[in-house]
């Protein structure tokens, strides 16, 4: 944490548990007999209820979005960009959700958590749960908090597949969906990315068929590779020029194979980092849903049609250099959402950074979002 | 409200599903929605527009028109308009051809570039007409297609499209009667409504 708390900062924040226990069914046939979900909340929820926004987090995301959790935090939650007073979600106007997923390695049920029915571990036991299933939790969690509608489902990437999903399976409980840098599904290419990724780690002879935790072990070397891979599809290769060019670590060639230019050494850092820090089983099950989304695909293949079960505002945001879910990719969700006459707003913002753009504060960026959600704070306040 | 606008909204019916191609700020969409609960979108590729839009509550698409309009389907709106940006768009007459294929009706408005204000700037100072409703020089102009009352009318006629009403504004949008009378000398923006 910077030594003071800036003034946009929700500042110390502290995540709680809440517990379900009434089972959810699972889209792939079984059910969860039980579970709990993580969740930070930020800002005051009006006495209607109706000023709540739930964020929803990317693959490697989880509950804390904004703040600090101790003074002694090198760097706030993961969008602590777009969260906090005068932010685009101000927390001065909104009452901010924030979850960890089903599934997820930061304190909701997922994969590291003890299995009731035999009291170890889940590991690869833990059921494949899908962005729809994700959307029925967070559904009970909005029961749990009281909230019938919430203003606004926001989420980029991995997280606008849930705020897309939230709209066309609960479309008369949110005001509006903000969907950033995110697809109506993925492509070959895009599982083909999260296959490689799978491979790196189940081919990791640490993985031992996911029960890794039982030999008190982790698959680090597999996970890294995951994340390496994965994090050149975040980048572009102009960032990555800009970033790192040829530059090396020394002088000259070494005539070996240990990571000489400097951006070997940054892939190496952060898969390194990453492998300490996240559960293998949860990676495959994030990429996994990922690989299933496919809201068209219950009608007919016909996206517009699955639109026409939205009731919400929606606000559509791309960025100019993102290969992995390009610019392409958010027009064919919006001209869905034409087709099916739905209230949708679209800008494709003009950034350098690839896909990893949704969490850099772009000016250009932040005035859009901050226009919609300005707008959505009067809304709530003109229906009160 | 400006006099264009008030003419545009009477032709508008309540509760029909409208495309406004080059938006601007969205004052006109923002109008009809409240007046005429229109749904529909603008498209707009202006930053600060788009921005201004949002705040509005106008669906906004960032879309340039240069690009095409494949991406709408065919008859899917009741009237799609295009003010005062005709003479900014690469195809006009393509446009309009599109246009016609999206909407059941379009309304289209236009500076006449045979204004006499225009016209008497060009014999008496043999340069480019620069006033307050064309502010620019002729190598920075967004305006690369002019077109006069007349000359858009030869357009209609060629291409077969029906003329449903046609009227002409001044400079402070004032809706006078000799100007109908005269419009290709008289009037300053030209109002149409066309169909197939």
């Amino acid at each position: 944490m910077p030594d003071s708390l800036p003034p946009d900062s929700v500042g110390l924040v502290e995540p709680r548990t809440l517990h379900f226990d009434e089972p959810l069914p699972l889209q792939g046939g079984r059910s969860l007999p039980s579970y709990d979900l993580v969740i930070e909340t930020y800002g005051e929820l009006n006495a209607d209820r109706s000023n709540a926004v739930l964020i929803c987090h990317a693959l490697s995301g989880n509950h804390h979005a904004a703040g600090y959790h101790s003074p002694e935090d090198r760097k706030p939650g993961w969008w602590d960009t777009c969260i906090g007073p005068g932010k685009p979600i101000d927390t001065n106007r909104f009452f901010v959700v924030s979850l960890n997923n089903l599934g997820g390695c930061h304190g909701s049920t997922g994969p590291t958590s003890i299995n009731p029915a035999n009291g170890r571990r889940y590991g690869p036991d833990f059921p494949v749960v899908t962005v729809r299933d994700w959307v029925d939790s967070q559904a009970r969690l909005a029961d749990r908090l009281g909230i019938d509608c919430w203003a606004a489902v926001v989420g980029g990437s991995l997280g606008g597949m849930q705020a897309l999903q939230w709209a066309i399976s609960y479309p008369d409980r949110l005001r509006h969906a903000v969907v950033i840098a995110s697809t109506p599904r993925l492509s070959a290419q895009n599982i083909a990315f999260n296959e490689v990724a799978r491979k790196a780690i189940t081919s990791d002879p640490a993985f031992r068929d996911g029960r890794y935790y039982e030999d008190n072990t982790i698959p680090r070397h597999g996970l890294m590779l995951a994340r390496m891979v994965g994090h050149i599809t975040y980048l572009s290769d102009a960032s990555m020029g800009e970033k790192f060019g040829r530059e090396l670590r020394d002088q000259a060639f070494k005539f070996g194979y240990d990571a000489e230019f400097q951006v070997e050494s940054y892939l190496r850092y952060q898969g390194e980092r990453f492998s300490e820090n996240f559960d293998a089983n949860t990676y495959l099950l994030m990429t996994r849903a990922l690989d299933y989304f496919d809201p068209a695909y219950d009608y007919g293949n016909n996206l517009a049609e699955a639109m026409r079960q939205a009731q919400c505002g929606f606000l559509v945001i791309s960025f100019s250099s993102d290969w992995r879910f390009s610019p392409a990719r958010s027009e064919e969700l919006v001209n869905a959402m034409i087709e099916a006459r739905r209230r949708v707003s679209y800008a494709e913002i003009e950034a350098p950074w690839g896909h990893d753009a949704f969490l850099i504060p772009t000016q250009r960026y932040l005035d859009v979002f901050s226009g919609y959600m300005t707008r959505i704070s009067e809304e709530v306040a003109d229906a009160r | 409200m400006r006099v264009d606008l008030e003419i545009i909204q009477e032709w508008i019916q309540p509760g029909s599903h409208i495309l406004d191609l080059g938006c601007g700020d969205g004052t006109l969409l923002d109008f009809l929605q409240r007046e005429k609960r229109v749904t529909g979108y603008g498209l707009e590729i202006n930053h600060d527009h788009i921005t201004t839009c949002l705040r509005r509550g106008v669906s906004v698409i960032e879309q340039d028109l240069d690009n095409g309009l494949g991406n709408f389907g065919d008859a899917s709106f009741d009237t799609v308009l295009m003010t005062q940006a005709l003479q900014v768009v690469r195809e006009p007459d393509v446009m309009l051809e599109e246009m016609l294929r999206l909407g059941r009706e379009c309304i289209i408005t236009f500076p006449n570039f045979a204004y006499w204000r225009l016209r008497w700037y060009l014999i008496r100072r043999g340069r480019m007409p620069v006033s307050q409703a064309l502010p620019y020089t002729w190598y920075n102009t967004p305006n690369i297609h002019f077109c006069t009352f007349k000359d858009f009318e030869a357009l209609c006629q060629e291409k077969h499209i029906k003329i449903l009403n046609r009227t002409v504004v001044d400079e402070e949008y004032r809706h006078r009667w000799l100007s109908q009378l005269w419009p290709n000398m008289l009037g300053q923006f030209a109002i149409y409504r066309v169909t197939r």
